[in-house]
């Protein structure tokens, strides 16, 4: 039983970095029509940020603040400005695919100009252990998940209750008439993509300790982040959320009670389970697009 | 380009097809086989994607299914010939079984299914050892003889990898050429519209996922024989990827494209002796440029450049005798 | 011409009928329990101001959205929840607005493959010929609509008001008995337009086919049409002859008004 919690504890924290990353890319499908096939490399990249800062010998809380500015910049303003706008008018597919090019490009590049083993990466959250009713829950854990859940909430508040979240909102279901109404579109994009960065690059700096950092994380994060976020149904930030947490909490009981070899296979199984059965996610509503 | 000028390509690039290996070592035949089994990977993907708009990040899982059903099938004595059928009918089925949930939602929904299904068959490639040998593979995997004639060379089974390759190109230029390849290319070009003249765009999708997928079959069904030794590392998700390089760097959508594509990303690094890496690094690279100046590739740029080098041609010609509207 | 003709139109039968039609989006009531009859063979106008509805009523037709309430008989049929390309199998056809053709294909493969998927079987579409057969029929459309000089051309390349044509011309190929015509005018020019106007009236005559013209623009509806049906706010507000309709107070409040 004390078994069970900490799993699912341990599970609730993963999941919810996992959801940072699915909320994420959620926001970047309802701004821009953006599938963002990279939003695993996304995640990966800041830890390196972190890595070669402190290299070049700044502190850990100086190489966080380094990693953020460099993710803002190339995650979201580059990302959006050099490759999403020119690439838009010209439909989604192009765009998909320079964004499954441009994860490979990143993965690749990490493994050559960085270094193809794990890196052990700091812990941002003391790694200590308390017990609660018998079980050893990671102090770390049980602050992951208070953060992710403040931030995904903050992100909420801030995109129904503030002016400019509610015209990102806008501009994510009617650009045309959020135009008219005197809304910044483009600034209200940009906004998405900076979000989108800042929102990898906490996940980043949660997740890294555990996986250690490595060029190939991009794969397990992205697979994850989409699976979250279809899970959750792609249409909603709630749903993220939802998509992410479950996704944390079935893998880390399949690690326990399934063998370690399929152990990946489950959140796949769980995707295709979903896209076959309730294609709209858990909690999404029926897009009734198709084609 | 006009009729005697395309026919004078076509059999130039025949003829040079058939005299390549004269002259070569066994390392450069076998890339050029290599080559052959890609484009054929490449052109089911190009069916796919390049005409019926759909991302498959699977077409290496296919080249796997069908390399181990061809492996295991020819290392128990059964013929190629009946193990090849095999491998590409189980992926076409697995194509449409694959693809009929995927395909009723939002046609993006594919591209994650195929990764993660690109994933779980490795997965189980890998740990299923009693049927695939696990990491350790399947070996030696028999190469087919032909009227008794053995293809233990690279010299001869170039030749066989060649005929096979052919007849696919065949099969595939039959399918582009034909209703079916109209109607793949409306699907591509509107779908609305097309969904409204008739067209089952739902089973017409279906169609080209599947048959797409069973030509990674038969890629892989040659692939097997070809290399004589299949481990699980050789079908996963970055393989699809190059594939998918493939079909875009040489111009999805058109015919000749995933030939042109995949000698780029199987010959270059031969010749220039990249490492492993760097090219990828360098693709990925090109792609992304590609994509943001010529969406359509490497021939789409090709046309792009004749046409504004050639006369403009009018497409108002109507204008020619007069205001006739 | 081997183009599908049907036997010609008894009086008073009814092709298509919509029968207490109402649909809201949330509070809006965009279209209001709208009832009429399309005759076989007429060729019926649905005109109404911005915002009147028509759209929705059209969209409702084509099983686009599903209507609260009411029922669209197509020759009898329900057509409630069937796909778009069954419809075009049972025989209705419609016009785009916009991006209507296949931009990269040629003239003649687009007016093909408008037809193809209404000859034959999966089967024979694979195994036969290229053109499906139907490059005489294609032809037929072109000359009808003098494009013989473009049939080569990417439809793409084409002018607006050739696209408009081209569109027609693969409404008409599966020889359709209803086509729905979404605001064929807009955005043609008057030349075009005398031309589009009498190429459908003759359509009409050789054939029978029963056309639906959605459209914004008066005239052109009243100069092609031998009946309207008006629409304000959801509501049929006038039904009868162009003259008719020119003299109702109702519809000139509607035009003119709020």
């Amino acid at each position: 039983m004390s078994d069970l919690l900490q799993i699912i504890v341990s599970g609730l924290s993963t999941g919810s970095i996992y959801a940072l990353a699915a909320v994420g890319f959620t926001l970047l499908w309802q701004a821009s029509q953006t599938i963002n096939f990279a939003q695993g490399e996304f995640v990966m990249l800041p830890a390196f940020f972190v890595l070669a800062a402190m290299g070049l010998g700044a502190p850990l809380w100086l190489a966080i603040a380094i990693a953020l500015v460099a993710s803002l910049l190339l995650l979201g303003v580059a990302f959006k400005e050099l490759i999403v706008e020119p690439m838009l008018p010209h439909g989604t597919l192009p765009l998909v695919i320079a964004t499954i090019a441009l994860g490979l490009l990143m993965k690749e590049s990490v493994k050559e100009f960085y270094s193809a083993q794990g890196q052990s990466f700091p812990h941002v959250f003391p790694p200590e252990v308390i017990r609660i009713f018998g079980a050893a829950i990671s102090i770390g854990d049980l602050l992951n998940l208070a953060l992710c859940f403040l931030i995904i909430l903050a992100l909420q508040m801030f995109l129904q209750r503030t002016r400019t979240g509610r015209s990102m909102q806008a501009t994510a279901q009617n650009p045309q008439v959020a135009e008219i109404l005197g809304v910044d579109i483009k600034r209200m994009v940009m906004y998405t993509f900076l979000i989108n960065a800042a929102l990898a690059t906490v996940a980043s700096l949660l997740i890294t300790p555990v996986y250690l950092a490595k060029f190939s994380n991009g794969e397990t994060l992205g697979l994850v982040a989409f699976i979250a976020a279809i899970v959750g149904g792609f249409n909603q930030i709630r749903g993220a959320l939802v998509g992410g947490l479950l996704i944390g909490v079935v893998d880390n009981l399949a690690a326990v009670y399934v063998s370690a070899q399929y152990r990946t296979a489950v959140p796949l199984i769980l995707l295709i389970v979903i896209i076959m059965v309730r294609p709209q996610g858990i909690m999404g509503t029926s897009e009734g697009r198709t084609v | 380009m006009s009729k005697p000028n395309k026919f004078l390509l076509l059999a130039l690039g025949l003829v040079t097809l058939f005299v390549a290996p004269f002259g070569q070592g066994n390392y450069i035949i076998y890339v050029l086989c290599s080559w052959l089994v890609f484009s054929i990977a490449a052109m089911g993907l190009n069916l796919t994607l390049g005409y019926a708009g759909q991302v498959s990040l699977a077409q290496a899982a296919f080249m796997g299914i069908g390399a181990y059903v061809t492996a295991l099938i020819t290392m128990a004595g059964i013929s190629w010939f009946l193990a090849m059928p095999a491998a590409v009918l189980s992926c076409f089925v697995i194509g449409l079984i694959l693809g009929y949930p995927a395909l009723r939602v939002q046609h993006h929904f594919l591209a994650f299914v195929t990764l993660a299904f690109n994933t779980l068959v490795f997965l189980v490639l890998r740990n299923e050892e009693w049927l695939t040998g696990g990491s350790f593979g399947l070996v030696p995997i028999p190469r087919p003889t032909i009227f008794g004639l053995s293809l233990n060379s690279q010299f001869a089974f170039y030749y066989f990898a060649l005929v096979c390759f052919l007849v696919a190109a065949g099969v595939m230029a039959w399918i582009v050429h034909s209703p079916w390849g109209r109607g793949f290319k409306a699907l591509r070009e509107n779908p609305i519209r097309a969904n409204s003249l008739g067209l089952n765009t739902r089973r017409m999708t279906l169609l080209a996922f599947a048959i797409g997928s069973a030509f990674g079959g038969l890629a892989g069904a040659l692939v097997a024989p070809l290399v004589q030794f299949i481990e699980p590392g050789s079908f996963t998700l970055i393989h699809s990827l190059k594939i998918l390089l493939m079909v875009i760097v040489g111009g999805s959508g058109f015919y000749f494209g995933p030939f042109l594509g995949a000698a780029l990303v199987v010959l270059l690094p031969e010749m220039l002796r990249f490492t492993d890496g760097y090219y990828l690094i360098i693709y990925a690279a090109f792609v992304l440029v590609l994509l943001v100046f010529s969406p359509t590739g490497l021939i789409g740029l090709g046309e792009k450049i004749t046409t504004n080098l050639r006369a403009q041609r009018v497409a108002r010609n109507d204008l020619k005798n007069g205001a006739q509207l | 011409m081997s183009v599908a003709t049907k036997p010609a139109p008894a009086a008073g039968e009814s092709i298509l009928s919509v029968r207490n039609i109402s649909k809201s989006f949330g509070a809006i009531k965009a279209v209001q329990n709208v009832s009429f009859d399309v005759q076989d063979g007429e060729v019926l106008g649905l005109i109404g101001p911005n915002g009147s509805g028509k759209s929705t009523l059209f969209n409702c037709i084509l099983g686009q959205y599903p209507a609260d309430t009411g029922e669209v008989l197509f020759k009898g049929e329900s057509v409630a929840g069937k796909p778009a390309h069954s419809l075009n199998k049972r025989g209705i056809s419609r016009t785009f607005q916009q991006l209507s053709v296949f931009p990269d294909m040629s003239v003649l493969d687009n007016i093909i493959m408008a037809g193809q998927e209404h000859h034959g079987t999966m089967w024979s579409r694979l195994l036969g010929p290229p053109d499906a057969g139907l490059t005489s029929e294609a032809e037929q459309l072109i000359s009808f609509f003098r494009l013989e000089h473009l049939r080569h051309e990417k439809a793409g390349s084409l002018s607006y008001g050739q696209q408009k044509l081209v569109d027609a011309a693969m409404a008409f190929m599966a020889g359709p008995g209803l086509v729905l015509l979404d605001e064929p005018a807009g955005g043609v020019n008057l030349t075009m337009l005398e031309y589009l106007k009498e190429r459908l009236r003759t359509y009409n005559r050789d054939h029978g086919t029963t056309f639906v013209v959605i459209e914004h623009n008066m005239e052109f509806v009243m100069s092609l049409c031998t009946r309207i049906i008006v629409l304000a706010e959801g509501s049929v507000i006038a039904e009868g002859t162009p003259p008719e309709i020119r003299a109702n107070q109702r519809v000139i409040d509607a035009y003119l008004g709020g």
